[in-house]
């Protein structure tokens, strides 16, 4: 059965759509009961889940938003990328909780304190550049700036989105303690979709393919 | 078709010995000699000796002291259920869920070093179980949250008076027992294992520096650092060791673990201290579990009094 784009856009969509809501969901939900001093699935220091669990999402969809088009060249579809621009704004909004997380549920609103936490803690650095990255790519998303901008430029500005990868994964590995294996592993991830952006390595399988 | 021929040396599934069984075999061999009877022979069967997943924590008996923090106590499920014990697992929740391999008795510790009675003590033979007091301190991690806990035990003064302390002893250094079949966790190389710590032995001689072996008045959790650890409430939480195995006398600045794998972030001597950041995050300030704000950190978690004097005249940003 061959599957439409049309029916990707009317059934797949709407259906990836809900899927990507599921742990904003879940976690609103757990933060609304702890408002109310109702059981919840958050834990013992709360605001440390909120922050990892919205972090870990932020960069699982960023990832997922990033292996559409090698996946599209992959299997010689174009379909994959009809989702890239609903997953990358997933990522983004994910991203924007994990703020939302940090600043209000974790440091409830001290600015003086994140100030400090910005200009002196290198991977809040190094998180906050790679959000204020995010949001020219966030605002260029739609139609009607592909076509101000021009295909191409408009390209150039989105290739960014591989260096809030690198961002990303650098904030990741700084905030653990010690030699610890998880986020060498989302690295090792991002890194595998890096090779095979490169044209070089995109030929081999090409050529694979025709013989 | 295809026909599978077993060879004489293949075993079958049923046959492979389960891994709660394995790692608890030597339970089973005491466990099997204890009811070698023809009554006992009657228990044995599947489920007889799987793991003792829910060790029945013993009521202790104890005196109160005067060491109150004055706070409220941190939730009984908090302190044994949201744990560091990175020889279980990096996660929070990781140390309750595996900590059920480690077999606290028997055990004990070798004592080395710089004392009068070197020896490998058993555990009743170092801890007075007749002397036992209860100590409520405050927790704080180097993660900048904090609880507050009523430990069970006895002074470490006690214990090295015990083994005799020569007089060119320094500093004193713990190890944690690293045992791959107890403890899932070595297999990662987060940090080098043996956990090790120390301390100055000043600041083990000062009577807050504690050895505990309960908690809540019960024997104390695997996860928590069964059978003793060491607790020092002044310095941050790293540094009070757990499941003891080793304590050498020294006249030199022992190795310490978290020191060996990032010398810039944590020092010998991680005094609490809010004036000194962490390189990646600030100890101004702390969560104390439980409650939703964030409190202000206290200078040597706030014992000052009783160990400022410790460290006159040293620059504490230089020795963190």
């Amino acid at each position: 059965m061959r599957i439409t784009n049309k029916q990707l856009r009317m059934v797949g969509k709407p259906i990836v759509f809900v899927l990507m809501l599921i742990p904003a969901v879940w976690l609103s939900w757990n933060w609304y009961q702890a408002f109310q001093y109702l059981p919840n699935d958050l834990g013992f220091n709360p605001q440390e889940t909120s922050n990892r669990f919205t972090g870990d999402w932020a960069m699982r969809i960023l990832l997922i938003s990033l292996a559409l088009t090698p996946l599209s060249k992959l299997i010689k579809s174009p379909k994959p990328v009809l989702f890239r621009r609903m997953i990358g704004l997933f990522a983004f909004f994910y991203v924007c909780l994990h703020i939302i997380s940090y600043v209000w549920l974790d440091m409830l609103f001290d600015w003086a304190e994140l100030w400090q936490d910005v200009l002196k803690r290198l991977y809040i650095t190094v998180g906050l550049g790679a959000f204020l990255l995010l949001i020219p790519l966030a605002v260029t998303s739609t139609q009607g700036w592909i076509k101000r901008m021009g295909a191409k430029s408009w390209q150039r500005l989105h290739k960014a989105v591989y260096v809030v990868g690198v961002l990303v994964i650098i904030h990741f590995v700084m905030m653990r303690k010690g030699f610890q294996i998880e986020p060498l592993v989302y690295g090792g991830i991002l890194g595998l979709l890096f090779v095979l952006r490169i044209k070089a390595v995109q030929q081999v399988f090409r050529r694979r393919k025709a013989i | 078709m295809f026909i599978k021929k077993s060879k004489s040396w293949m075993l079958k599934e049923n046959s492979v010995t389960s891994e709660s069984l394995y790692l608890n075999r030597r339970k089973f061999i005491t466990g099997a000699a204890a009811t070698a009877g023809i009554a006992g022979l009657a228990s044995v069967g599947a489920g007889a000796f799987t793991a003792d997943e829910k060790r029945v924590l013993k009521e202790l008996k104890y005196r109160q002291t005067d060491f109150t923090a004055g706070d409220a106590l941190t939730p009984e499920q908090a302190v044994t259920q949201y744990n560091n014990y990175y020889e279980f697992g990096v996660g929070k929740g990781d140390p309750a869920r595996n900590a059920w391999r480690l077999q606290p008795q028997p055990w004990s510790v070798e004592v080395n070093g710089l004392v009068d009675k070197p020896a490998t003590y058993a555990f009743e033979d170092l801890v007075d179980m007749n002397q036992l007091e209860e100590r409520i301190y405050r927790l704080r991690c180097v993660e900048a949250w904090s609880m507050v806990i009523p430990w069970i035990g006895v002074p470490l003064r006690k214990i090295l008076e015990k083994v005799g302390v020569q007089n060119g002893a320094k500093y004193v250094a713990f190890q944690t027992l690293a045992d791959r079949e107890q403890m899932p966790g070595l297999r990662s190389r987060v940090l080098d294992w043996p956990y090790v710590e120390g301390l100055r032995i000043d600041e083990a001689m000062n009577d807050l520096a504690f050895i505990a072996v309960g908690l809540f008045g019960k024997e104390i959790p695997n996860q928590n650092g069964a059978p003793l650890r060491l607790v020092v409430p002044w310095k941050y939480g790293y540094k009070s060791i757990k499941s003891i195995v080793r304590i050498t006398l020294t006249d030199k600045e022992p190795p310490t673990s978290w020191n060996i794998s990032a010398p810039q972030e944590y020092g010998f001597y991680s005094n609490v201290n809010p004036e000194v950041s962490h390189p990646r995050w600030s100890q101004a300030r702390e969560r104390r579990i439980g409650e939703f704000g964030r409190r202000k950190t206290l200078k040597f978690n706030g014992y000052g009094e009783q160990v400022a004097h410790l460290y006159d005249g040293m620059d504490l940003r230089k020795f963190y």
